[in-house]
């Protein structure tokens, strides 16, 4: 690593948002380079000196009243509506039934509805994912085979612990792991091969119940998702669909 | 028309999240809201009044909200862009200022005398620093160094690429030191 790479990365190794192999070299040039080192120390203390001087504002207590007050209102306001609609006449109560059916029904469809476009929209991501980790050649953070190897180097980078499964006899050798960003929070994700073909396996957790496997088919990946223990599992992958089964009853094991 | 009432019914009752969960999902993250929009209007009765309208929004849009998924993060995006707004609207008086992301980061080390200078800085000194620098610098430091967020989770807030944010942080902490290495010098003849 030269003096200029060292030097633009400065702020990215302060933050520790380096990956694994660009933190090594930095950290050799530092103890070669005792100019870099001295503008490392120099830049580092700066920041700690500015960052620990930057004041927080509070909420003031007003402000989180007027908020409590406001939040009870539109409960309020939505109850009034709620009540004034179910009970306006006593002989519209047979229609009010009729219409509670259909109102029921309409909103458990728009639920769906609502579920399956929040779905659609996390496929796209996890699919997003998967080809981004192919072309940037950033496929994984942890190279190794070893589950043994792949397991612990996620302590302290996530808040759960993902299962790391040893598939290489079923025909599906581990090829590492790396932390990726899906849905707005930091999950696991796990590289598999078979043949030539890669298969990401995104592991997060959830409170929801066990369900699935899906699939979908998106831009020619397969797809398969689910909740299994707690866990939701995303696999995608150009395999066919019958393999990535195979892998996905694997997984669920 | 007793049917046109109860479509408003059903539009309302869609909507209809449990509030419970909300205020305990949301209301948690109030001073991280409060923190960033009063550093990016400074002052505190604008950023009061976006905090309120913030949670409002959120509130109506919770149900898009997926539980789980990292609140914090999504509240400081509906508080970010309600700045924006808010900005945009009061922006008058403001030139606005062109940012250069694609520029190569600045680089090289501080001299020695400025590094000491800024050292000595007090709170008051560098909130005034941080006032004077661009909105998007502004925002950038508070999400980095109050709030602590990733570059994924800053690459989110901010609505930018990820390779975006290593630059513009780094340029936006050099712009802050220099502010204040200036103040501190002129301070002192």
């Amino acid at each position: 690593m030269s003096c200029r790479q060292t030097q633009e990365l400065l702020d990215a190794y302060i933050d520790k948002e380096l990956d694994v192999v660009n933190t090594l070299e930095f950290e050799r040039h530092l103890s070669e380079c005792s100019g870099c080192r001295a503008m490392y120390d120099q830049y580092q203390q700066v920041h700690d000196s500015v960052k620990s001087q930057l004041s927080y504002f509070q909420a003031p207590a007003q402000l989180e009243n007027r908020i409590h007050a406001q939040l009870r209102s539109a409960a309020r306001d939505r109850d009034a509506v709620v009540q004034k609609e179910w009970f306006p006449h006593w002989r519209s109560w047979a229609m009010a039934t009729a219409v509670a059916v259909v109102l029921t029904l309409g909103t458990l469809v728009f639920k769906r509805s609502q579920q399956f476009s929040g779905t659609q929209l996390l496929a796209d991501e996890i699919v997003s994912s998967h080809v981004r980790s192919l072309m940037a050649n950033h496929l994984v953070d942890v190279p190794s085979s070893d589950q043994h190897t792949v397991k612990p180097w996620f302590n302290g980078k996530l808040d759960f612990a993902p299962v790391v499964k040893d598939l290489s006899e079923r025909g599906y050798p581990l090829t590492g792991g790396r932390l990726d960003y899906i849905d707005n929070h930091s999950v696991a994700a796990l590289v598999y091969k078979h043949r030539q073909h890669t298969i990401n396996l995104f592991l997060w957790p959830s409170s929801g119940a066990d369900s699935g496997p899906h699939n979908l088919t998106i831009k020619g990946y397969h797809v398969v998702y689910g909740t299994r223990s707690h866990m939701i599992y995303w696999v995608v992958s150009d395999l066919n669909a019958a393999d990535l089964g195979e892998f996905v009853r694997e997984v669920e094991k | 028309m007793p049917d046109q009432s109860w479509n408003k019914g059903a539009s309302k009752g869609v909507r209809q999240v449990s509030p419970d969960l909300f205020e305990r999902s949301v209301l948690p993250y109030l001073n991280s809201a409060y923190n960033l929009a009063r550093w990016l209007t400074r002052n505190e009765h604008d950023a009061e009044d976006i905090v309120q309208e913030a949670i409002l929004r959120a509130l109506r849009s919770f149900d898009t909200f997926i539980p789980g998924r990292d609140a914090r993060a999504w509240l400081l995006t509906i508080v970010r862009n309600c700045c924006r707004t808010w900005l945009r609207k009061n922006r008058s008086s403001q030139a606005a200022v062109q940012l250069d992301d694609n520029m190569q980061a600045p680089i090289g080390a501080l001299p020695d005398p400025e590094t000491i200078l800024i050292k000595s800085a007090d709170s008051r000194q560098i909130r005034e620093a941080m006032e004077e620098l661009p909105f998007e610098y502004r925002e950038i430091l508070v999400l980095r160094e109050l709030e602590e967020l990733s570059y994924k989770e800053i690459a989110q807030v901010a609505e930018i690429p990820l390779g975006t944010v290593m630059s513009r942080l780094s340029r936006a902490r050099r712009e802050l030191y220099a502010r204040l290495s200036a103040t501190r010098g002129e301070m002192q003849r």
